[in-house]
């Protein structure tokens, strides 16, 4: 049911803040919904608008001089409410990969299950990826999940990101989860069985 | 050498895959009405029923009004998203405590109120504040939609297994400083990424002096440190606290019970991957300043100048300032409050309405403050009545009103509006969280009637 991910490339939208929470990428105000559709509209509502719904033209996803699907970000990216609707609204609004030095480990899960690759590097290789956007906002980014690797061409650095096997193998080929656990209902109900 | 986490995570690992994955089994899901609808519409999709609907337990609370619940939520989508859950609990025999019934609450105190959490379980939800039912002893955390899908079709969910950590705090706590302080003064120190990737334990002398009722606001707020989910091996405490419950085993089933949870503990040379220890005499009342419940100092303190702030996290130090509209050094005790909110699955508890109500008593509300009282949950407003507090509360200004998740998350009515002061006792002070542009102070139940009688931000010894 996800869409696959192999490589990319792609200019990048950077958002320089550190611990963006849940409530930041989409408002609790917009999860009155009953469907996954319709999140990408209100991805960073009210960073991304003024109260009389003008856009903030100084909010990095209004200026057209940043572009691509990748969305760059600070520190500890995804913290606070569990809400899948924060991978729904980032999907939604058309990226494809995110990239923090850090991501908070429900926003990771969530993400994973929906196609959006979340890409951890080190702090020095963030801060480059940073640099290098105020120089160029159309420098390219590589991202190669097979390989695990991740590549700033410009700076010409290259580092290895972490993602665990199954979830790689899930991504790559477009599988899905609740099928795979499905299978295991025997082991499932046997497991029932000795712990009634 | 296994850790309380270790012991109840391995005996619930079904399998282990590629990468080191667990199928873990779960012994018990809840669900509201915000993030279970994709989950039941992903089964309708596949045509799959629940695996296990006797394991799942529902209740209504992020959207629901906090005033004249007998009529239906006015906005229509709320309306929608709530009879959304109450049509597919009936299609898949799921029970649910329907808004107004005497058991409808926040999720978070309904489970432990009724008995339905219980040492040893596995327990998930899709809601980060899960972390709570671990004071009883469980493995609980919030999961996404997907998961809520996968658990409700399988009844077991994918996880890594997380790294383990434990947090001690040793000695007698200082006076007015209550279970929130605690948790307040932990994150200030460790920092909202302080946890993440780790499973807490939190021990140490003065938890297990703490009522359960107190453990369940610790282990609540362990999310706002990054972490899975908080956890405290079950005691006299926490089995004397759910005798009786009405899900609770009884008779026979109870004295078994209680025998195989008194085992319930971290061996005593178990290693965990990281263990901090605090002193209860350095913790003091505690209120947040900033956009992250990591921001917290005193409420005898100051705000950090900009110099203690690590350069990388400077910029966003000051983005949040200037949110709060505050100035790098400013004393907290003074600072002008226009509302004050008690309620949440934080502190929304009866002993938080009885510590609110003890403090507020024989004194009246500041004209300035504007204050929501919300129970946790039906049972919480019902023994709030015969217990005098709500009676109390009226004397001295104050009003009760109906329970739910309220201004924790402003998804209902209930909203601070832009720029306007809240000390609230929920969980998260985020940009907007009680709605656009409110700004949040969190703090206990004392530092918040402290503010509520003299409608700045006081010390409670000085109320």
């Amino acid at each position: 049911m996800v869409d696959k991910f192999i490589t990319l490339d792609s200019s990048m939208v950077p958002l320089n803040i550190e611990n963006i929470d849940t409530d930041q990428i989409i408002p609790a105000r917009f999860l009155k919904a009953t469907t996954r559709k319709g999140f990408g509209d209100n991805v960073f509502y009210d960073w991304r608008y003024n109260s009389d719904g003008s856009p903030k033209t100084d909010f990095a996803m209004n200026n057209p001089k940043y572009n691509g699907n990748v969305l760059v970000v600070g520190n500890n990216f995804g913290c606070g409410s569990s809400r899948e609707h924060a991978a729904w609204a980032i999907y939604g609004a058309g990226f494809k990969a995110v990239v923090s030095s850090f991501f908070a480990d429900i926003f990771r899960n969530n993400a994973l299950n929906n196609g959006l690759l979340p890409v951890q590097v080190s702090p020095q290789f963030l801060a480059e990826i940073f640099q290098a956007i105020e120089a160029d906002p159309q420098t390219k980014i590589h991202i190669d999940l097979e390989a695990q690797e991740i590549s700033l061409p410009v700076a010409n650095i290259t580092e290895n990101f972490e993602i665990s096997a199954y979830k790689k193998e899930c991504l790559l080929k477009g599988y899905d989860d609740i099928d795979y656990v499905l299978s295991l209902k025997d082991k499932i109900e046997e497991y029932e069985t000795r712990n009634k | 050498m296994n850790t309380l986490f270790d012991k109840i995570w391995d005996a619930h690992t079904v399998d282990t895959i590629a990468g080191g994955s667990c199928v873990l089994y779960i012994d018990r899901q809840y669900i509201h009405e915000v993030t279970s609808p994709q989950a039941f519409e992903g089964l309708r999709q596949r045509g799959i029923p629940v695996f296990r609907p006797a394991q799942v337990t529902a209740t209504p609370d992020h959207n629901i009004p906090t005033v004249n619940q007998h009529l239906p939520a006015s906005d229509p989508n709320s309306r929608m998203q709530l009879e959304t859950l109450e049509k597919n609990c009936e299609e898949h025999g799921i029970n649910i405590y329907k808004v107004g019934t005497p058991k409808n609450g926040i999720v978070h105190v309904v489970g432990p109120e009724t008995g339905t959490t219980q040492p040893g379980m596995t327990i998930v939800c899709g809601d980060s504040h899960t972390s709570t039912h671990g004071a009883m002893g469980c493995i609980a955390f919030g999961i996404g939609t997907s998961e809520v899908e996968m658990v409700l079709a399988s009844q077991c969910v994918l996880q890594t297994k997380p790294k383990s950590m434990r947090i001690n705090i040793e000695g007698e706590l200082n006076p007015n400083v209550c279970s929130k302080d605690i948790i307040l003064y932990i994150i200030s120190k460790l920092g909202t990424d302080g946890g993440t990737g780790h499973f807490i334990e939190f021990a140490g002398s003065t938890i297990r002096s703490l009522s359960m009722e107190a453990r369940m606001t610790i282990c609540n707020m362990s999310i706002e440190m990054g972490a899975r989910g908080g956890m405290i091996a079950p005691d006299q405490t926490t089995f004397d606290y759910l005798k009786g419950r009405e899900n609770a085993p009884k008779g026979e089933a109870w004295e078994r019970a209680v025998a195989e949870w008194s085992k319930l503990k971290s061996d005593e040379d178990a290693i965990f991957d990281k263990e901090v220890t605090f002193d209860a005499k350095d913790i003091l009342p505690m209120i947040t300043y900033g956009t992250n419940p990591g921001m917290g100092v005193a409420v005898t303190g100051s705000i950090p100048e900009l110099e203690e702030i690590p350069a990388v996290s400077e910029t966003s130090f000051i983005k949040s300032l200037d949110y709060m509209g505050f100035a790098p050094g400013d004393k907290m005790e003074g600072k002008k409050v226009d509302y004050v909110f008690v309620g949440s699955c934080t502190n929304g508890r009866i002993e938080d309405l009885r510590a609110f109500a003890n403090a507020v008593k024989g004194k009246r509300k500041a004209d300035n403050i504007t204050a929501w009282i919300v129970p946790g949950s039906r049972q919480v407003e019902k023994q709030a009545i015969e217990e005098g507090i709500k009676a109390t509360l009226e004397e001295a200004g104050f009003e009760l009103r109906q329970p739910g998740c309220s201004a924790c998350l402003a998804m209902n009515d209930d909203k601070i509006p832009a720029g306007k002061y809240c000390v609230a006792t929920s969980n998260r002070n985020f940009e907007g969280r009680q709605g656009p542009g409110a700004r949040t102070l969190l703090a206990g139940p004392l530092v918040a009637a402290a503010a509520a009688v003299n409608g700045v931000i006081t010390d409670p010894s000085k109320l």
